[in-house]
């Protein structure tokens, strides 16, 4: 990499300013035309947009760290040794949001329980399902 | 792997060395442990971007961001997440000027280093004074604290009974209604400095207020995007530093020339790299 031709070093920095800031774009028009922001009416499932935009960061995420950061230049030892340990991330996102939903289950339970257990709770504004979202308390597990 | 090329490499060549060893991964001692430590950073911002998550899964409602980052400079309302756009463009606007520094860095061009330093400083500052807006049109002007989070959102359909000033609708009048899934601000009264939450009737008939949303919202919302601040704000003395460094001469004679500029190159393209996935998982999710 030592000594680029300068034309070409301007055109790999050209290419990654267009590539970046089109998928911006294209992620941004995603979630707001997803959520009925530009065509009154018109909304795109969850399962649709989602999926597209992690896709899309990731790929922006791929192309900085292997072109901007050059990693692409480095042997792959270095490559291993830094993106492998990555992969622990994985299982970490599927723990936690499964630990989220069980929270947001537990703190369910609890409310229904009470509402069971004292009328009364009904009509105070303490039993109001968003009160309740106050506390997550970290003891559920 | 290919140790008998190594060590002829380090027979020939002493400049190789790190202090007698050879030199793994065919990278020097300061960009190899760049890397290292920007995977303990990542590791770091991953810690808050999941647990970011698994709280908004624990929540029953959670605001919808199109609606909590839709104010632009200049009193405009209603511009869903515009100036985040625009914050991401100036971010990968200074990463690209950090690519042209590291190039001209190879090309020993002392003059272009320090002037594509200097646009990525620019970059950086551009960045931070909007960061500085967004917080400030939250705290001050919405009053979202990292206690205290005025972002509801309705659970139900219904029809508001007090109107934005938190008076009951007078007779004549439309009320306004909602939809279940829909976020809304609940304001301060300018006079009193109380919180105006507005009282509604629900589809099934009940009538009730309007809650505050999920305090785990403005906490994260602050610790995350300001701990992504602080980095860029040490990022941009980094780069000061360098830049000087570079404008005096010091790296050009040096042995391992600027390579003091691919290192804060790395350091502040995984910054970009970070707001790529806080811009996901904050603004676009």
């Amino acid at each position: 990499m030592e000594h680029t031709d300068i034309n070409h070093a301007k055109q790999v920095v050209f290419k990654g300013l267009i590539l970046l800031g089109v998928i911006t774009i294209v992620e941004v028009l995603i979630a707001l035309f997803g959520n009925g922001h530009l065509i009154a009416g018109m909304t795109l499932p969850k399962w649709i947009m989602y999926p597209v935009m992690i896709g899309l960061s990731l790929y922006k995420a791929y192309f900085i760290v292997y072109e901007f950061m050059h990693m692409k230049y480095e042997i792959q030892g270095l490559r291993m040794s830094v993106l492998l340990p990555m992969l622990l991330l994985v299982w970490a996102v599927i723990a936690f949001f499964n630990e989220g939903n069980h929270w947001k289950h537990n703190r369910q339970v609890v409310q229904d329980r009470n509402q069971i257990g004292i009328e009364q709770i009904n009509a105070m504004p303490a039993a109001d399902p968003a009160h309740g979202q106050e506390d997550h308390s970290d003891h559920e597990h | 792997m290919d140790s008998v090329a190594v060590q002829s490499n380090v027979a020939e060549n002493d400049q190789n060395l790190w202090e007698g060893a050879k030199e793994p991964f065919k990278a020097s001692y300061g960009k190899l442990m760049m890397w290292y430590f920007l995977v303990s950073d990542a590791f770091t911002f991953a810690g808050f971007l999941i647990a970011y998550g698994a709280l908004k899964f624990s929540m029953p409602t959670w605001p919808l961001p199109d609606f909590v980052f839709s104010s632009l400079p200049g009193g405009i309302h209603h511009a869903p997440l515009i100036f985040v756009t625009i914050m991401t463009f100036v971010l990968i606007a200074s990463s690209v000027t950090m690519v042209r520094a590291v190039q001209e860095g190879h090309r020993e061009n002392k003059n272009g280093v320090v002037f594509w330093m200097g646009m990525t400083i620019l970059g950086g500052l551009a960045f931070l004074g909007c960061q500085a807006w967004e917080w400030t049109t939250l705290i001050a002007g919405e009053n979202m604290t990292v206690t205290t989070n005025p972002f509801g959102t309705h659970v139900v359909d219904g029809v508001y009974l007090d109107d934005e000033h938190g008076h009951p609708y007078e007779a004549g009048a439309t009320p306004e209604t909602f939809h279940a899934g829909q976020t809304y601000l609940i304001h301060k009264d300018h006079d009193t400095d109380e919180w105006i939450q507005r009282r509604y009737k629900a589809e099934n008939g009940a009538v009730a207020q309007q809650a505050f949303g999920p305090k785990a919202f403005g906490a994260l919302f602050f610790f995350i995007t300001g701990f992504h601040g602080f980095h860029v704000f040490s990022g941009v003395l980094f780069l000061l530093i360098i830049m000087i460094n570079a404008a005096s001469g010091l790296y050009a004679a040096r042995k391992n020339g600027y390579e003091m500029v691919e290192k804060i190159g790395l350091y502040w393209h995984f910054v970009d790299l970070v707001w790529v996935f806080v811009f996901l998982a904050y603004y676009l999710l």
